[in-house]
């Protein structure tokens, strides 16, 4: 009897038991998606199945769910749940200064967070009027062109692994290394980097980082033309990818697509080209379009945006000016540590930058978006005066483009869940938020 | 020596020795994966890591044997030994020198296609009595892979039991004595190394386990030496197709053209020279095997039944019948 009742206990255990109205009602949309389609009377053989990849699956790229209705192993319906990641970085925002909330940024799209760092600094310069010096901007570029290429190193890598080839991811790393090593001789940093600050950039870029950068770029590009050799020729990887997830550009604009995904689909939309930022405008690159809009346009896309990202880098190694990396006021951004260290006055400004920060006027609200490697990043914030902002809203790119999967999903077949997933590329903590 | 203490020792070593190559191909497999992948690899244990294979597998043994809650628990258990014991039997017909041998049946072709396809009974019985979805998705992945290449496989086969003129393993070997049957039957050798490469479930035909997709496909649900044998199964398959191969096209334990150049020999140096040559063009065919799995992507469903049934198999019939009827006009 003891006996019987304990299978019963652990029997029971194996059954879901956690947040069950949110699994009902994840099933109950799964099945209200095409209202055209009757579950029940279709299948009068049962060979429909409920597959349920995620939040802890390999290759959903962090905690992404995907509820998958199969018959056989083609995709019916699906049904995407984000979420699993929030932090409420918008809500933490609203508590601290605008500096204190750089690193909560870093690991927002913790693949590229230079270029994070960078978008939320330019939205505060934005609010707080302040123009930072040239060779801040030049650093800043350098920086944020190498969070993209590091960024795209890892789709590639993972979307290659995703189709079955494992090595790549670990090419593809090779050379993130490299990146991580520039990254700590700049910002300090390997990972989360912050090295933007408000008004300028945190430390300067000295010549052991600008010939490791060099270095760095040269090899890059006899890497991309390996890479391609390997992959773009491959007769396996081509028929994987090829037709795979397609959208039309009418969909990706409805559905707020950016990035490579919409460079994909035929538009040259880039914030780096329509609203210049920085010193955009000054370096030249093109943007790379396709216009099958499938998951092998995307690859080609990214390809060519890591060699422009290259371009970029070299020209502003060409043309980095010599001059101050930060601005020399002391409400509008920390001093140096000269400063701090041998003057009293030195040592109130970073006192004060510290306790109360950058303080934009009061009722002002902007909205400054930069082309990250997702897409488009955007920071909106409200000010109310003093240094926290008021309210803060993120339009990250991952998020938007992640709407986009529910549609190329159906109709595909499992297989191509992992690469499609890989293809655009979301990162989950910039999804989630 | 007596023919039957011969076959008992050449079956106790080919038996002691192909359950160890699975240990050597899994080290092999970290090595040459590290070094195509610019890492290290194991080389901790032991020199050079040679005694990482022990490790692994005493870590199998020390691990938690878990049955999931709802598997149906005999077949759960009964799985993997099926792939093991397939494997081992298989050995039993291919010639590893002149006269080496555990049996030498007149049907020996026929005795491998039959044994060989035995093991996906143990991968598709784990994909379903596991009680997974993903598991039940790689078990009925690996039933539909083994009868597309089932077929090309059987008749890449034939094409070379024609040109033998003999199902027997033994005679099929010595009459590529001068010639390979690589350079008689290219395309049937083609054929083979490709089945073989889905037989065996490894890239680009990995889909029964597809770690990404499937996470481990027919073996999600498995832990402890239950995964060990499907793990070591897997390697010893390798091991097989690589002999296979060998022994279907690249002459066996026969040197190239060797009736033209290689001297006579004592029995027991012809021995040595013809078992160092088996080993060596088995590793070979090992090397190949794991230098695919880590360079290119995987097929998906539709395309690797597209390939079985839309390439390989007619072009199977085609170099079937071509074969037989250049030998009916040579004759």
């Amino acid at each position: 009897m003891e006996h019987s009742v304990k299978n019963v206990k652990i029997v029971e255990k194996g059954q879901p038991l956690f947040f069950k109205e949110h699994q009902e009602s994840l099933y109950k949309s799964l099945e209200d998606k095409h209202t055209t389609i009757e579950f029940s009377d279709d299948d009068p053989l049962g060979t429909r199945m409920i597959l349920n990849m995620g939040p802890q699956h390999p290759a959903t790229h962090g905690v992404l769910r995907v509820l998958l209705e199969l018959d056989g192993e083609t995709i019916l319906k699906n049904r995407l749940d984000v979420g699993y990641l929030h932090r409420g970085v918008e809500k933490i925002a609203e508590n601290k200064t605008y500096q204190e909330f750089m690193p909560y940024t870093d690991r927002m799209d913790y693949l590229s967070p230079y270029a994070s760092n960078v978008a939320w600094c330019l939205a505060v310069e934005k609010l707080a009027q302040i123009t930072i010096p040239e060779r801040a901007q030049y650093i800043r570029m350098i920086g944020s062109e190498l969070a993209r290429i590091s960024s795209h190193l890892l789709w590639l890598g993972a979307m290659v692994m995703d189709s079955g080839a494992i090595s790549m991811f670990i090419w593809t790393f090779r050379e993130r290394e490299k990146i991580y090593d520039i990254f700590d001789q700049l910002a300090g940093h390997r990972f989360t980097v912050s090295h933007s600050r408000i008004g300028g950039v945190a430390f300067d870029i000295n010549d052991s980082t600008i010939k490791m950068i060099r270095d760095f770029s040269a090899n890059l590009k006899k890497e991309i033309k390996d890479w391609n050799k390997l992959l773009a020729k491959n007769r396996i990887f081509f028929d994987r990818n090829n037709g795979i997830g397609p959208i039309t550009t009418e969909n990706a604009i409805a559905l707020g697509l950016t990035g490579a995904g919409l460079r994909a689909t035929g538009i040259a939309y880039d914030v780096r080209k329509f609203a210049p930022y920085l010193k955009y405008n000054e370096v030249e690159f093109e943007v790379p379009t396709r216009l099958e809009g499938d998951n092998l346009a995307r690859y080609y896309v990214r390809m060519e945006e890591l060699s422009q990202a290259v371009r970029i880098i070299d020209q502003c190694l060409d043309k980095l000016p010599k001059g101050p990396i930060r601005v020399d006021d002391a409400k509008k951004a920390y001093p140096s540590k000269d400063e701090v260290y041998y003057s009293m006055e030195g040592l109130i400004h970073d006192f004060m930058m510290t306790d109360t920060g950058v303080c934009p006027p009061e009722g002002v609200s902007c909205f400054h978006s930069i082309e990250a490697s997702k897409g488009e990043l955007g920071y909106y914030i409200e000010s109310d005066g003093t240094g926290h902002p008021w309210r803060v809203k993120i339009k990250s790119p991952s998020l938007t483009n992640l709407q986009v999967l529910e549609h190329v999903l159906d109709g595909q077949m499992v297989a191509d869940t992992v690469v499609l997933i890989g293809g655009l590329d979301p990162v989950m903590g910039d999804a989630d938020k | 020596m007596e023919p039957f203490t011969l076959q008992m020792i050449v079956m106790g070593t080919a038996l002691f020795m192909l359950l160890n190559s699975a240990a050597i191909a899994v080290y092999l497999e970290r090595r040459v994966a590290a070094f195509i992948q610019n890492r290290v690899g194991p080389n901790r244990v032991g020199p050079m890591g040679l005694l990482q294979p022990i490790a692994d597998v005493l870590k199998l043994i020390l691990k938690e044997d878990v049955t999931p809650i709802h598997a149906y628990k005999h077949l759960h258990t009964i799985a993997p030994i099926i792939p093991v014991a397939t494997a081992l039997v298989t050995v039993a017909v291919i010639p590893f020198g002149d006269g080496l041998y555990i049996t030498n049946i007149n049907v020996g072709a026929l005795y491998l296609l039959a044994v060989s396809s035995m093991s996906v009974y143990g991968v598709t019985l784990a994909g379903w009595s596991s009680n997974s979805k993903y598991s039940l998705l790689g078990g009925l992945r690996a039933a539909a892979q083994m009868i597309s290449y089932e077929l090309p496989m059987g008749l890449a086969v034939a094409s070379c039991v024609l040109l033998a003129g003999s199902l027997n393993m033994v005679d099929i070997v010595n009459d590529q004595s001068m010639w390979w049957y690589v350079f008689l039957n290219p395309v049937g050798f083609v054929i083979f190394t490709v089945a073989a490469f889905a037989e065996t479930n490894r890239t680009p035909f990995d889909l029964v386990e597809a770690e990404q997709e499937l996470v481990g496909g027919f073996h999600t649900e498995y832990s402890s030496m239950k995964f060990g044998m499907f793990f070591l199964a897997e390697y010893m398959h390798v091991v097989i197709a690589s002999m296979l191969i060998t022994t279907f096209f690249f002459g066996g334990y026969h040197l190239p053209f060797a009736d033209a150049w290689l001297p006579e020999m004592s029995s027991t140096l012809k021995m040595i020279v013809d078992i160092s040559v088996f080993v060596a063009k088995t590793g070979f065919w090992l090397f190949v095997f794991i230098w695919v799995r880590w360079t290119i992507p995987r097929f998906k469903y539709t395309q690797l039944m597209r390939l079985g049934w839309h390439n390989l198999l007619p072009l199977g019939i085609l170099n079937f019948t071509v074969i037989a009827i250049i030998l009916k006009l040579m004759n």
